[in-house]
């Protein structure tokens, strides 16, 4: 895949991305038009479909809400890319069909608005300005299978598929 | 045999195998599911997986506490669906908005006993390791794939052993300990490990005690965290539940990949500044910062010991001008307990608001948010920006007794003071 990256730091926690009080709504249409609001209230309106979020140690650290990948992809986010990620919020985002990319050296190599490839098979991330690339940790194949069904829904679907 | 963790051997024993590696991924049957509110989201991805019912109703638990009563039309919307489905599928155990907060709720009920492996659809599932379960959180797309399935792919966490010695001195409480320990490893400090609370100062802890460790784990990224079971353990649980359980320890040559003592018998009250958990001072540093708002809850510290530790601060005592403080009891039976024991009163004499079981204020959804430039002190378990209303807001965490303490004083305040 490739896009136009969005770079933030440390523990971005799952308030940040999407704040309690607007959890009593399920459409993730609405939910995606707070993404982030409370650490970059520009957020929703510059994001575009395909966009690479790049960030620093324990993305999504918090709660067990799954409205956070959620309202990522829906905002039109195609893969986050972090130092490390919070356990929950790593697990949700495969579920959902968000790619989640750990890799430590991403945060130094981006500035926002540079443009990312990534291939998520062969766990290479490239710059596309600077030509710099680095390897990561490819996810096991059960994973991936999840990520390309477009999450666990589908993925059990064409499990139990006779 | 090798020796085993306690993680490794709740989770061989859940997956059906003789032994489990750290690292390790394992299809775990699951013994307890638990959702929230968020079941409504958990239906709507089991809906469409197309699974005809639930793969066996006796081990799903189903309540409401993060929104209760009704805040909103639409969450009023997602508890009537959840409601529905409890009736089509005869979950039978439900507790609507009477009981409480889950995490509460389910060791109160005999729920959660030692050994199992429960998952529930939040991050403070962590708690119940109190019992000595091995209990996480998950979200709620794998949860309706556990509601089909009955299982859950799990990697086998590499463990943390945590030693605690010392007496606890007086105005220093289980939140305090909590609070210098995640000071010390950081937010993400403990990710994706098992992490174990032994000592001389646990063995002396109470069951509620023990759960506010448990339940603050994931605010250093564990997986999970445990206290072993022990003669306390069995107390809490009598009468609360008459199924058999088997208790799971670590072996003692069991390899661990950290080990960490403290010395908690000089630790003061502790305080968490804003906008993340392990942005930890002592009570000292932060003295005389005004507040707006101070709570007394949550499934952190909302039960009676905690209660009691509040009144002993309030009885007698008024809250200050300006100061808006909120009780909220962690479930119906420490309500019930607290009023038998005059505590209600006392608080409401305080000039203190108490409001129904629930989540209240917590996580930011209703009763009591912050409005811009306003600080609070909490109880609760996370100070991040905008979690309890406005991002311009600020929140402190804390124990009861200091949030008690702060609330008379109208500042930040070392709560030993003013103890008899």
């Amino acid at each position: 895949m490739i896009g136009r990256v969005w770079v933030y730091g440390d523990h971005v926690n799952t308030d940040l991305i999407i704040p309690g009080r607007y959890l009593d709504d399920y459409d993730p249409k609405n939910l995606a038009k707070h993404v982030l609001e409370d650490l970059d209230p520009e957020f929703s309106r510059k994001v575009a479909y395909g966009d690479i979020i790049i960030a620093g140690r324990n993305f999504g650290c918090g709660s067990s809400r799954e409205q956070a990948p959620v309202a990522l992809k829906t905002a039109g986010v195609s893969a986050v890319v972090a130092g490390s990620f919070s356990r929950i919020f790593y697990r949700n985002a495969i579920n959902i069909g968000l790619p989640v990319i750990e890799c430590k050296e991403a945060a130094d190599m981006f500035k926002n608005g540079d443009r990312a490839l990534i291939n998520i098979e062969k766990g290479i991330l490239i710059n596309e300005g600077s030509g710099k690339s680095v390897k990561f940790a490819t996810l096991p194949d059960f994973l991936l299978d999840i990520i390309k069904s477009n999450g666990l829904v589908n993925y059990t679907k064409k499990r139990l598929a006779p | 045999m090798s020796q085993m963790t306690f993680a490794q051997k709740v989770l061989a024993r859940a997956a059906g195998k003789e032994s489990a590696e750290p690292g390790e991924i394992v299809n775990a049957r699951i013994d307890l599911a638990m959702s929230h509110e968020n079941a409504a989201l958990v239906l709507k991805a089991f809906k469409e997986i197309g699974a005809k019912h639930v793969w066996d109703r006796d081990k799903i638990i189903l309540l409401f506490d993060h929104r209760v009563p009704a805040n909103t039309m639409k969450a009023a919307e997602g508890h009537k669906t959840v409601r529905d489905f409890v009736k089509e599928e005869a979950i039978p155990t439900f507790y609507d908005m009477r009981e409480g907060i889950c995490h509460q709720v389910l060791p109160e009920k005999g729920h959660a006993r030692p050994g199992m492996l429960i998952v529930g659809t939040d991050s403070h599932t962590t708690t119940y390791g109190a019992l000595g379960a091995f209990s996480t959180g998950i979200g709620a797309t794998e949860m309706a794939s556990v509601w089909t399935t009955g299982e859950l792919w799990l990697k086998v966490p590499e463990t943390f052993r945590l030693g605690f010695d010392g007496k606890l001195p007086t105005g220093t409480m289980a939140k305090d300990v909590i609070l210098h320990v995640i000071g010390d490893l950081g937010s993400d400090g403990a990710d994706y490990k098992c992490v174990e609370y032994v000592g001389p100062t646990i063995d002396a802890m109470s069951i509620a005690s023990r759960m506010v460790l448990c339940n603050m784990a994931i605010e250093m990224g564990a997986k999970a965290g445990i206290c072993f079971p022990d003669d306390v353990t069995r107390h809490y649980l009598h009468g609360r539940t008459d199924v058999p359980f088997t208790p799971v320890t670590s072996d003692p040559e069991a390899s661990v990949e950290k080990r960490i003592d403290y010395d908690v018998s000089r630790l003061g009250p502790q305080v968490s500044c804003p906008h993340t958990v392990d942005n930890v001072r002592p009570v000292e540093d932060v003295e005389g910062t005004p507040i707006d708002q101070a709570v007394i809850g949550s499934c952190t510290n909302g039960r009676i010991e905690d209660l009691i530790a509040a009144a002993s601060i309030l009885s007698g005592r008024d809250v200050a001008d300006g100061v808006r403080l909120i009780i909220v009891p962690a479930s119906r039976e420490v309500y019930l307990e607290a009023a038998d024991l005059g505590l209600i009163s006392c608080f409401v004499r305080s000039g203190a608001v108490v409001l129904n079981p629930g989540c209240g204020p917590c996580l930011g959804a209703h009763q009591g948010l912050l409005a811009p430039g306003e600080r609070a002190i909490s109880t609760t378990n996370r100070n991040f920006k905008g979690r309890m209303g406005s991002p311009q807001a600020e929140v402190y965490l804390a124990s009861p007794l200091t949030v008690a303490a702060s609330a008379v004083e109208g500042a930040i305040a070392d709560p030993r003071r003013l103890l008899p």
